[in-house]
């Protein structure tokens, strides 16, 4: 293990199994509970916050050292903010019905706790080559989860995925799957799993 | 006293920085932002009413009456404007074109909502109904105003003011109703008081 987690490509692998921010981490649960009810909608919550993610990962580990330790939370939060309206005025300026279905969620994604977890653990006492390759890895394993809970609770839900009609007329959908407690079955079932998984292989 | 004046450097330095790319990225957006809204309101508009040339704003004292016109007659083809309520979970905005005569809708768009997926959301357009997904919205056409519209359960409505509420979402249809009648009534107090 401790050889294995020096290397560089650990930095990104270990986002999308090993602390995967969702399935192993339970960070940023909200987005992912809120805003999965399509597949489309998971893909393009991720994609928002992993730009958000990486850009501040980036800054933040360029100026690490020159932000004193008793601001550095204030200093993130205006930092991630700052990247957090770029996305949003972004969407709304060239994307304005992705930005209507995520409503409220993209301006939240600066208090998504995975973002400045990961500035806290990890951008501010790395250099930058490990920091993208962290926040690329994390976003990549929050992509995941995302589209699967997305596409899972769209398929039971509405018998779509990305929109295509998957199941027959046949299938009468399981509405509680687009609404909350859907989110909660499927992510319980997923975290499930993904322990049984790691459990049989410790 | 070396590192206090260093916070404030430094924090003064990031939402300086912050502040100056943010204005700057607004003043590129903002005009794509507007026009995106723009374009959606004339959508909005062209679809809740019957063909026009060109459309007068009239301003009332709580909302904006777009009067259609064509071919340059004085009397106009229909009125559209917005309305707002409340409906079951949060606000819904619909956009509603009328006769010139406050007698009849010409057609409803709901153009946000946030009730709840896969029954509330029939308002705008019910999957579940293969032969006409638009069932809901399509009842308003040609729905007489006077006496108010009646939300009906579980019949098929008789009367040409009445409609037959969503099964499962009887409060977004009965407030839908309830939007309408409200704000067709103050739109016409203050259309036919010009």
């Amino acid at each position: 293990m401790a050889r294995k987690k020096n290397k560089l490509t650990y930095e990104f692998l270990k986002g999308i199994w090993d602390e995967n921010p969702v399935l192993i981490s339970l960070l940023g649960l909200c987005p992912a509970l809120a805003v999965t009810n399509s597949a489309t909608n998971g893909l393009a919550m991720s994609l928002a916050t992993g730009f958000v993610l990486l850009c501040s990962s980036i800054l933040i580990s360029l100026i690490r050292k020159i932000i004193p330790s008793q601001v550095r939370i204030a200093g993130f939060i205006v930092i991630i903010a700052t990247f957090v309206t770029i996305a949003d005025r972004y969407l709304a300026a060239f994307f304005p019905a992705i930005s209507k279905d995520l409503g409220p969620f993209v301006p939240l994604i600066v208090v998504n706790c995975l973002i400045l977890g990961r500035q806290e653990a990890f951008s501010s006492k790395n250099n930058i080559g490990r920091s993208m390759l962290d926040s690329l890895g994390m976003t990549t394993g929050f992509l995941f989860v995302l589209v699967i809970l997305g596409a899972i609770r769209e398929l039971l839900g509405s018998g779509t995925v990305f929109g295509l009609e998957i199941m027959g007329d046949w299938f009468n959908p399981w509405m509680v799957m687009i609404l909350p407690p859907g989110a909660f079955f499927t992510l319980g079932i997923l975290i499930g799993i993904v322990n049984l998984i790691n459990n049989k292989r410790a | 006293m070396k590192t206090i004046v260093k916070m404030i450097v430094v924090l003064t330095a990031i939402s300086l920085l912050s502040g100056g790319l943010l204005s700057s990225l607004d003043s590129y957006t903002a005009p794509r932002i507007a026009e995106n809204r723009m374009k959606q309101l004339k959508a909005a508009i062209a679809e809740v009413l019957p063909k026009y040339d060109y459309y007068d704003e009239f301003k009332t004292k709580t909302s904006v009456i777009y009067v259609g016109k064509l071919n340059g007659v004085e009397e106009p083809v229909g009125l559209a404007f917005k309305t707002a309520g409340n409906g079951f979970q949060g606000k819904i905005v619909m956009m509603v074109g009328v006769k010139p005569d406050f007698s009849e809708v010409i057609k409803m768009r709901v153009l946000e909502q946030v009730e709840t997926p896969g029954l509330g959301t029939k308002i705008v357009v019910d999957p579940s109904n293969k032969e006409n997904p638009l069932w809901f919205p399509e009842q308003f056409e040609g729905l007489i105003l006077n006496p108010a519209i009646e939300v009906i359960k579980n019949l098929k409505p008789e009367k040409d003011n009445q409609i037959q509420a969503i099964a499962g979402a009887t409060i977004s249809s009965q407030a839908i109703a309830n939007i309408l009648n409200e704000q067709i009534a103050e739109v016409k107090r203050a259309y036919e008081a010009r």
